[in-house]
């Protein structure tokens, strides 16, 4: 009982201490951002980095994922008669979680795992050291650039993963699995609101917000050694992706509530 | 009288050991101080108070009047561009070339001009003996000439002190004494006050007006290199001469 009783305390001093982390490093990407101002040229470079060389990734699987959805989808309306639906079906699914989830999911290890492997060689190699004893607060330097590179990048990226999946599982459901084309179009744009994307877009951009501090932090708190860089990323890469899960339960509901009403 | 550096009564604990005990210091401009003490003895935690990178748990770090101990991060940053560290395994950063290593505190301290630029990198790079490796990066550079360029980056700016953390420690003899060199050089070239801290004795010899031996977390011994070879205090022959006890031994 003892050791139960001190795993769950060293547990919950851990989460409150790891909690406590994230909020300062939040507040101090916060104030750099406004006291410094934004490094513009390691901004783009980061923007290059996650937005550009991730968008093939992204479009693979917004594609894949849309048009395999559409499949399953078409399979079992079919026998319900409701095959005009599926339209409308995949193209809510990928507003409202596939898109963001999948995209996000995607940035986490690609992006999440680099930035917290090549902050944490940083840390470890006394970079950040150097940084600081050339007078440039590592905070502004290293971390603001990455922070508003995946908060402006990951919407966007959620934007192009949402329109390829779309357009797959048209092409899917219409030419390759015989779906009437006319009525499978009216009623996607009929039942797409607006609202649908607009929530696809917040939570691309609540994810990005969440893996780049995430990732971040654990690249600022590495475990020491070689074998700590590699431990380090999994974790950031593991967190970030739980957290996201986690968080889009509870943004499910806010952002239902914020766009479309309780009822919708 | 005031010191260009002082350090009062510094205390620090990491993980529980009390690794700094109260340590006084005291450095003239122009003077070249050394640190010897035995590895793992706190001579590194020392040179990162006097950079502001640690906090002490008590005592000061005076700098030209100024108590950096009690200064954040932002307060801090002028007083760090008067102050060069040379970092034990260099720290250079591995994503740019030499010449970015080495324009990166100029374009931090405000020079945008090309030519300006151009010039400090080159005359740098031919102080460290290092002309024409410009492009390079970190990972093309051997052990010494990351050292060096890492001196060149340290020194670029033109600061008051330099802080040294073990210059010649994983260096050949041949390339250590060139270090011991360069550190003598700039440090008259420049006319800076220098801290070196070391555990190799014959870069200690070379380059100190003063010496301080740091013994478990305290200055046991403090002279000039020749007070500190006549000593006749067993604690710091045994440590001059690289002696070591049974219990040493096996540990």
């Amino acid at each position: 009982m003892e050791a139960v009783l001190t795993t769950v305390g060293a547990w919950t001093l851990r989460s409150l201490r790891v909690t406590g982390e994230i909020s300062i490093l939040s507040y101090q990407i916060g104030s750099a951002l406004l006291r410094y101002g934004l490094r513009w040229k390691l901004f783009l470079e980061q923007v290059c980095f996650i937005g550009i060389n991730s968008a093939l990734v992204v479009i693979t699987t917004g594609a894949f994922t849309g048009a395999v959805f559409a499949a399953q989808v078409h399979f079992q309306f079919v026998r319900l008669g409701m095959e005009s639906a599926v339209g409308p079906t995949v193209s809510v699914a990928m507003c409202r979680e596939l898109a963001p989830i999948l995209c996000c999911l995607l940035l986490a290890g690609r992006v999440g795992a680099a930035m917290a492997a090549e902050v944490s060689s940083m840390k470890i190699t006394e970079q950040i050291d150097a940084l600081r004893s050339l007078g440039v607060y590592p905070v502004e330097y290293l971390i603001v650039p990455r922070f508003l590179a995946l908060m402006v990048s990951a919407p966007i990226l959620t934007g192009l993963a949402l329109a390829v999946g779309i357009g797959a599982a048209y092409l899917v459901a219409v030419p390759l699995l015989g779906a009437d084309g006319a009525p499978y179009w009216d009623n996607t744009v009929k039942f797409t609101d607006p609202s649908d994307v607009m929530i696809a877009l917040s939570k691309g951009t609540i994810f990005g917000l969440i893996i780049a501090v995430i990732s971040c932090h654990k690249g600022l708190n590495p475990q020491m050694g070689t074998a700590g860089v590699g431990r380090t990323t999994t974790e950031a890469v593991v967190n970030s992706s739980l957290a996201i899960l986690i968080f889009n339960f509870f943004l499910t509901f806010l952002l239902n509530s914020l766009f479309i009403g309780q009822e919708g | 009288m005031s010191h260009f550096l002082e350090i009062k009564g510094l205390k620090k604990s990491l993980g529980g050991a009390e690794i700094l005990k109260g340590i006084d210091m005291h450095v003239q401009e122009g003077e070249k101080i050394v640190v010897i003490g035995r590895s793992g003895g706190g001579k590194s935690v020392l040179l990162r108070h006097i950079l502001g990178l640690m906090q002490p748990d008590a005592g000061s770090v005076t700098f030209q009047g100024t108590n950096l101990s009690e200064l954040g991060e932002e307060a801090l940053n002028p007083y760090r561009r008067q102050i060069g560290m040379l970092f034990q395994n260099g720290a250079l950063f591995d994503s740019m070339s030499v010449r970015d290593n080495l324009e990166f505190p100029l374009l931090e301290q405000g020079v945008k001009d090309r030519n300006e630029l151009s010039h400090r990198v080159d005359e740098a790079l031919e102080v460290v003996d290092l002309p024409g490796q410009h492009e390079k990066l970190p990972a093309e550079l051997s052990g010494g000439m990351k050292k060096r360029v890492a001196l060149a980056r340290a020194a670029i700016g033109r600061p008051r002190l330099m802080l040294y953390d073990e210059p010649t420690t994983g260096l050949d003899p041949v390339v250590a004494d060139s270090i011991n060199h360069l550190i003598n050089r700039l440090g008259e070239q420049l006319k800076m006050a220098s801290i070196v801290v070391t555990h190799d004795m014959e870069s200690a010899y070379m380059i100190a007006d003063r010496m301080y031996y740091l013994q478990e977390g305290e200055f046991y011994f403090e002279g000039t290199p020749e007070e500190v070879r006549n000593c006749s205090d067993p604690m710091v022959q045994k440590f001059v001469q690289g002696l070591s006890d049974a219990k040493d031994a096996i540990m």
